[in-house]
C-alpha cells in the first residue's frame, strides 16, 4: 500500500542516521496538508484508528483512519522534492520535503 | 503599474542581507548563528537570511515574555488598545512596502497584498482595540448576600505558530486578540514566508514594551517544537494541517494547557439552479464565487475547492464558469494588473502538480489549466501554475483533499437533499458557499452544511466581528471575533459573601 523512491530512500536512511527509527503520519488539511510527516519513532501517539500502510525503508508509515477510507483505492509512493516545508517534518531544514504520488488501484 | 523588484533600481522597497529574530525588543543573533536562504516564490532565488533558531532561542524569547509579563498583564485596556491602534496607524503608513515585502516573500499578486491582506490586517488591530475596551466582566447576585464576580485574566505567556499562506494576515489574527488580553507573545513565522513579519516588526517593534512580543524564526522540528512543547507556555495557537495539529495537541496534553487549532478543509461551493435565471449582476456575482478558488493562488484553507452545480444548469453553468476563469490574469506578482501570482513554494508546486496528476488518473476530465506555467522576464524559475477546473466526483482524492492550488473540482447534484449530502461528505468543515436567489432555501442550506462559516450569495470575505473557525477536523476556537478573547483568557471567579452572619452549616 505504501512504495518509496530511490531518493526517498536515501533519504529516510540518512536520517535514521541522524536521528534513529523513524515513523511518517500521513497528513491532511490546510498548508502543509496532504504531506507525509516524519518524525522520530514514537514522536506522535497513534491513534487506535491510525492505519498501518506498510514500511517504508524499514520505517512504519500510517494514516489517519478516517483519512484511509478515502485514499484506499489507491496506491501511494513516498517521493522527495526540493522545497521547504513547513511542520515538524524532519528532513525540512535540509531543503527537501518528502510528497507523496499516487497510482489508482480501482477508479471509484 | 509594475512595481520594481526589492533591492533593484527604483525599489521601494530594500531587505537586508540578514535578519534576527525579534526578542526582548531587539534584533538579536540565533544562539548557534546558523541561518537560512529565504526563497522570493516570484523568482525561485534567495533574497535575504533567516535565523535558524533552535531550542535556546525560544528559551530566551520566554525569559523575555515572561520578564514582561506581570507588567503587560496589568496596563489598563485603554492603554492596550492605544498600542493595537497605533502599530494599526504605522501599518497603514506603511501599507504600501509590506504589501510589497508580502508578496515578494510569498509570491501572492500585489493587487491583493496592497487591497486585502494590509487593510484587513491594519483593520484587525483596530476591531481588537475596540474590543477590549468595550470589554467587562460580569457579576451574577446568586442571593441576597452572595455575589459572583467574573474578572478577565490574560493567560500570561502564549505560543503561536503562523502559515505561509497569509503570512502578516495570520500573523495578525492571532497577535491581535492575544495581546489586546494582555499577554506576551512568542510568535514562530513560517519558515516559507519569514520575512515581511520581521520587515513588520522593525516599523512596529517599538510601539510594544520589550518582551511582550518575540518572534523566532526557523524549522518546526527545531524551533516550533520547543515552543509547542514548552511547560512555560499557558497555551498554543495553531494553523496548518491535521498531522502537526494532533502533534501540537500531543504537546500541549504533556502540559495541559489549551490550544486552538485551524487545520484547514476542503470547502464545497454551491450552484443551486435558480443563479442562471436572469442574466443580471448575480449571475456575474456567482461567476466571481466560482474563480474565487484561484484566490492567493488557491492556498486559503477556505478555498472554494468543491464546485457543486445543479443539474439543470451543469452544462451552461460549467461553460460560463470555464470563460470566466480563462479570464483571470496570471503573470509577475508585482503588476497591479495580475490576479494570480505564484505558490508560496517549490514542495508546493510539486504537491498541486501531484494532485493534478492522481485526478487525471483518477478520470476526472481537465476543462481548463492542469499544467505548471512558465513566465518569461526572470520569472522562469518561480512557482506558476494554470488556473485548474476538473470534472468528476466526490469520491475522487481530488475532491477530498485540500489541494492548496489554483485547483477546483466540480461535480453535479440532482436536488437540495443531495447538494447538502455531498457537501457534508469531507473530513473537514471550515467553510462553504451558497448561491441561490431564494433565501429560503439559503438558509436552510447555510444551516445544513456542517461548515463554521457558510457565505452566503458572497465567498471569499474575512471582515473582523464575524467568526472564523472550523467543523469536523478543520480545528478547534474562531478567530477574528471578539469571542477569540475568551481563547486568551482566564477567568477569575471572585464569590463574595455580604452575609454577617455565620454560614452556620459546620
Amino acid at each position: 500500500m505504501i512504495a518509496a523512491t530511490e531518493a526517498a530512500l536515501a533519504k529516510i536512511a540518512d536520517l535514521v542516521a541522524r536521528f534513529g527509527p523513524l515513523m511518517f503520519h500521513q497528513s491532511g488539511g490546510c498548508c502543509d496538508g496532504s504531506a507525509p510527516m516524519c518524525y522520530p519513532r514514537g514522536e506522535l501517539k497513534l491513534g487506535a484508528r491510525d492505519v498501518h500502510l506498510g514500511d517504508v525503508g524499514g520505517q512504519p508509515f500510517y494514516i489517519g483512519g478516517d483519512q484511509w477510507e478515502r485514499w484506499k483505492h489507491t496506491q501511494l509512493t513516498l517521493d522527495l522534492v526540493v522545497g521547504r516545508g513547513a511542520g515538524f517534518s524532519l528532513e525540512a531544514p535540509d531543503g527537501v520535503r518528502f510528497l507523496i504520488r499516487s497510482d489508482v488501484c480501482a477508479v471509484p | 503599474m509594475k512595481y520594481a523588484r526589492p533591492n533593484t533600481t527604483g525599489a521601494k522597497l530594500n531587505f537586508e542581507a540578514r535578519y534576527g529574530n525579534f526578542i526582548g525588543g531587539e534584533f538579536v543573533a540565533p544562539a548557534k548563528g546558523q541561518y537560512f536562504e529565504n526563497l522570493s516564490p516570484v523568482t525561485g532565488r534567495p533574497f535575504t537570511e533567516i535565523p535558524r533558531s533552535t531550542a535556546e532561542d525560544v528559551e530566551k524569547a520566554l525569559d523575555a515574555a515572561h520578564g514582561a509579563r506581570r507588567a503587560w498583564g496589568k496596563t489598563s485596556a485603554a492603554h492596550r488598545a492605544n498600542v493595537l491602534a497605533k502599530i494599526a496607524d504605522v501599518m497603514e503608513q506603511n501599507l504600501e512596502t509590506l504589501a510589497l515585502a508580502e508578496t515578494w516573500d510569498n509570491g501572492k499578486p500585489i493587487r491583493e497584498s496592497l487591497a486585502a491582506d494590509l487593510p484587513l490586517a491594519i483593520d484587525h488591530f483596530r476591531y481588537f482595540a475596540g474590543c477590549i475596551r468595550a470589554e467587562e466582566g460580569s457579576l451574577a447576585e446568586l442571593d441576597e448576600h452572595t455575589v459572583a464576580y467574573h474578572l478577565k485574566e490574560p493567560l500570561g505567556v502564549v505560543g503561536q505558530i503562523i502559515p505561509w499562506n497569509f503570512p502578516l494576515l495570520m500573523a495578525t489574527w492571532k497577535l491581535a486578540p492575544a495581546l489586546a488580553a494582555g499577554n506576551c507573545v512568542v510568535l514562530k513565522p513560517a519558515e516559507q514566508t519569514p520575512a515581511s513579519i520581521l520587515l513588520w516588526a522593525k516599523l512596529v517593534g517599538h510601539l510594544l514594551p520589550p518582551g511582550v512580543l518575540n518572534i523566532v524564526n526557523g524549522f518546526g522540528i527545531e524551533a516550533g517544537k520547543p515552543l509547542a512543547q514548552s511547560p512555560r507556555i499557558r497555551k498554543v495557537a495553531f494553523t496548518g494541517e491535521t498531522t502537526t495539529g494532533r502533534l501540537i495537541m500531543q504537546y500541549a496534553s504533556e502540559n495541559l494547557i489549551p490550544v486552538t487549532l485551524e487545520l484547514g478543509g476542503k470547502s464545497p461551493n454551491i450552484f443551486f439552479g435558480d443563479v442562471l435565471d436572469k442574466d443580471d449582476d448575480f449571475r456575474q456575482k456567482a461567476l466571481e464565487g466560482f474563480a474565487m478558488f484561484a484566490l492567493n493562488q488557491g492556498e486559503v484553507c477556505t478555498c472554494p475547492s468543491r464546485a457543486l452545480v445543479d443539474d439543470k444548469i451543469y452544462g451552461q453553468f460549467l461553460e460560463l464558469a470555464v470563460a470566466r476563469t480563462k479570464k483571470i490574469v496570471q503573470g509577475d506578482p508585482l503588476d497591479t494588473e495580475t490576479m494570480i501570482g505564484a505558490q508560496a513554494s517549490n514542495d508546493q508546486l510539486e504537491k498541486i502538480l501531484s494532485y493534478i496528476d492522481i485526478g487525471k488518473k483518477e478520470g476526472a476530465k481537465i476543462r481548463t489549466g492542469g499544467e505548471r506555467v512558465r513566465l518569461g522576464g526572470g520569472l522562469e524559475d518561480g512557482y506558476y501554475v494554470a488556473p485548474t477546473i476538473f470534472e468528476g466526483n466526490n469520491r475522487m482524492r481530488i475532491f477530498q483533499e485540500e489541494i492548496f492550488g489554483p485547483v477546483v473540482a466540480v461535480t453535479g447534484f440532482d436536488g437540495y437533499d443531495r447538494a447538502i449530502e455531498i457537501a457534508n461528505d469531507t473530513l473537514y468543515g471550515l467553510g462553504a458557499g451558497v448561491w441561490t436567489r431564494d433565501t429560503t432555501q439559503a438558509f436552510r442550506a447555510g444551516r445544513a452544511i456542517q461548515a463554521g462559516r457558510v457565505w452566503t450569495n458572497c465567498y471569499h470575505l474575512y471582515p473582523a466581528h464575524a467568526a472564523f473557525g472550523g467543523y469536523k477536523q478543520s480545528g478547534i476556537g474562531r478567530e477574528t471575533h471578539k469571542m477569540m478573547l475568551d481563547h486568551y483568557q482566564q477567568t477569575k471567579n471572585l464569590l463574595v459573601s455580604y452575609d454577617p452572619k455565620p454560614m452556620g452549616f459546620f
